[in-house]
């Protein structure tokens, strides 16, 4: 209960942007794309934060972010096709189960790598997601359902606004709370100095492999959802360029900041998609022309993210 | 035996993989060792230089060995210019800015040859500059066979090993580069410009790069815009693993990784060799955190 009083604030925005949206979809003002985007921007905004908890607050470079979210899709979307229970009551079983596989996956593979520092975790996670993706690539040969290089195919549609945003934004709230309970001090004490960390009694090991652990968490929530939302996953969303899409938003945002993840969120996918809408379909090559040279002067502008002009 | 000459066979073909892994490893290990940037456009550099010999092979009718330099020539001032243009303005940014725009000037390279008036995003076939030979050797009873492909990947790799070792160990510019590498402030207290430097590693590591983009075109005559990611990847993690910073690293690396994925290719299935070399790196990282050449990092 305490919970939910504490930010009670958030939760009336959040309603109040989710009826917003609840209207401008129900009236059918937009098209059914435009609402899919929408959905998609909380599933990205979802593991993004994930990415934030690891990276922004706890200091651990992970390039393979995108790995846990692929474990979290695969995993929902097969129990949900081979139990058969495609329907909208055991579906939060199933988004927990791939967010629960997605967070063992991390614990087993954490305990060695997250000894690691800086760059060299960077390239361990992601040689880890190049792993993931060759057995994303090969899954056939465990169940002909996963589809292998050719595609999982034929997964039930079930993620709709609601529960889309529902789970969002829980889980937004759950970050926050964690992040300024004594977990999370730890968790930006290691960022400051881990070894300073250690000295003062924080078990920095455990702590990084919480931060890690609960990071993949998220992002195998968030893809449970996008497995249900795009009824159909291919080894090549979840590659290397997918994990520095994450990593991407994290930056813009500003490290260490939820709200900036979520601003950074909506207007990355916006703007990827909205040039897709906005140009005219001869030029729409060009589009991944300009996004790159977008990036390029953005981190000149603001190297420290868009939220903030320059370090404290 | 006929197993043996088979091993050895495939040996050869990891060998001749791993040579040119080496030679973009080494770029990618030298702008790390003086910038701590994870160049991630570095493959894509890779891929200019195939697609520039590409087209002065098959336009222009250009003999091979001044396709080597021309083709050297152009990588190495894209090396400069991406050098200066991108990256320049942000030596003081946080390091991890720094890796986005690497990766934005990536996806720009990428995409921006994939256009159809620039390039094509399509799979084009490499053009031969000579005709495949094989000459076969018999070793007491084992049986193998070199291309004069290889050979010349062989040759061409250790010469321009050779070349930068002394670039690096007999040259005062060397020097220089090692200067800025160990202590970039201190190296400027001492009159080094650290600016040139920098450009330097930059134009050196893509010329290497460009060339093993040229000698992959040879060897697999098949190239196209967004052959530069896997093994650019796959470079990056040879420089980790044979110790990021130093020079004989990254070739044992790059070898380790050719060999090892030939061989995964081989006698596996060709669907995990990209698995494989996770699997080594992780080992190695665990085992000895700064590679296997590497020296300790205390420096964090």
């Amino acid at each position: 209960m305490r919970f939910f009083l504490e930010s009670k604030k958030l939760i009336l925005l959040a309603a109040a942007v989710y009826i917003v949206l609840r209207l401008i979809f129900g009236f059918g003002l937009v098209s059914g794309y435009i609402e899919q985007i929408t959905i998609y921007v909380f599933i990205v905004i979802l593991a993004a934060t994930g990415l934030n908890v690891i990276y922004g607050y706890t200091g651990q470079f992970s390039l393979g972010h995108a790995a846990f979210y692929g474990i979290g899709a695969y995993t929902s979307a097969y129990l949900a096709s081979i139990t058969g229970l495609e329907n909208v009551v055991f579906f939060p079983a199933t988004i927990l189960a791939g967010g629960i596989a997605a967070a063992l996956v991390a614990a087993i593979i954490g305990i060695p790598i997250l000894r690691l520092r800086d760059d060299f975790l960077g390239i361990a996670t992601l040689g880890f997601g190049i792993l993931v993706r060759v057995f994303f690539d090969n899954s056939d040969k465990i169940s002909e359902t996963l589809g292998g290089s050719r595609g999982f195919t034929g997964i039930a549609r079930l993620t709709n606004l609601e529960i889309a945003f529902f789970v969002t934004v829980f889980l937004l709230l759950v970050t926050r709370n964690l992040i300024t309970s004594r977990y999370g001090l730890f968790w930006r004490c290691i960022k400051e100095d881990e070894t300073a960390s250690a000295s003062v009694g924080i078990d920095t090991a455990r702590m990084k492999l919480m931060a890690f652990v609960y990071g993949c968490f998220l992002a195998g929530v968030a893809g449970a959802l996008y497995a249900h939302l795009y009824t159909f996953l291919h080894p090549s969303n979840f590659d290397f360029l997918r994990s520095i899409d994450f990593l991407i938003i994290v930056i813009l945002g500003g490290m260490g900041n939820i709200a900036g993840t979520i601003y950074a969120g909506l207007l990355w996918v916006g703007f990827i998609e909205g040039l897709r809408i906005v140009l005219p379909a001869n030029i729409l090559d060009l589009r991944w022309v300009f996004i790159p040279l977008l990036l390029i002067v953005l981190m000149m502008w603001r190297p420290y993210g868009l939220m903030t002009k320059r370090k404290s | 035996m006929e197993q043996a000459s088979y091993i050895v066979a495939q040996l050869i073909n990891g060998l001749q993989l791993g040579a040119v892994y080496a030679l973009i490893a080494l770029g990618y290990t030298m702008v790390y060792g003086i910038l701590r940037l994870i160049n991630f456009a570095h493959g894509d550099i890779f891929m200019l230089g195939a697609f520039v010999a590409y087209f002065l092979i098959s336009r222009f009718g250009m003999p091979i060995y001044l396709v080597f330099f021309a083709t050297m020539a152009v990588t190495a001032l894209s090396g400069y210019l991406m050098e200066k243009i991108a990256y320049k303005p942000l030596r003081n940014a946080p390091k991890i800015s720094l890796l986005i725009t690497a990766v934005g000037v990536s996806l720009f390279l990428e995409y921006f040859c994939s256009l159809r008036s620039i390039f094509t995003p399509d799979y084009i076939g490499f053009p031969r500059p000579f005709e495949v030979e094989a000459y076969n050797f018999s070793l007491g009873g084992l049986e193998f066979a070199f291309t004069n492909v290889q050979v010349l990947i062989f040759a061409i790799t250790f010469a321009a090993l050779a070349l930068l070792y002394l670039l690096i160990y007999k040259t005062k510019q060397g020097k220089a580069m090692r200067a800025v590498s160990y202590d970039q402030e201190t190296a400027a207290l001492m009159g080094i410009n650290i600016d040139n430097i920098i450009s330097l590693t930059f134009m050196v590591g893509a010329a290497l790069a460009g060339m093993g983009g040229i000698l992959y075109g040879i060897a697999y005559p098949q190239i196209n815009v967004f052959m530069g990611i896997m093994p650019g990847i796959k470079s990056f993690i040879a420089a980790v693993l044979g110790g990021i910073g130093v020079i004989h690293g990254a070739v044992i690396g790059g070898l380790i990784v050719g060999v090892s994925e030939v061989i995964v290719s081989a006698f596996l299935s060709s669907t995990y060799r990209d698995g494989v070399i996770f699997v080594i790196l992780l080992i190695v990282l665990l085992v000895k955190p700064s590679g296997i050449f590497g020296k300790r990092i205390d420096k964090v």
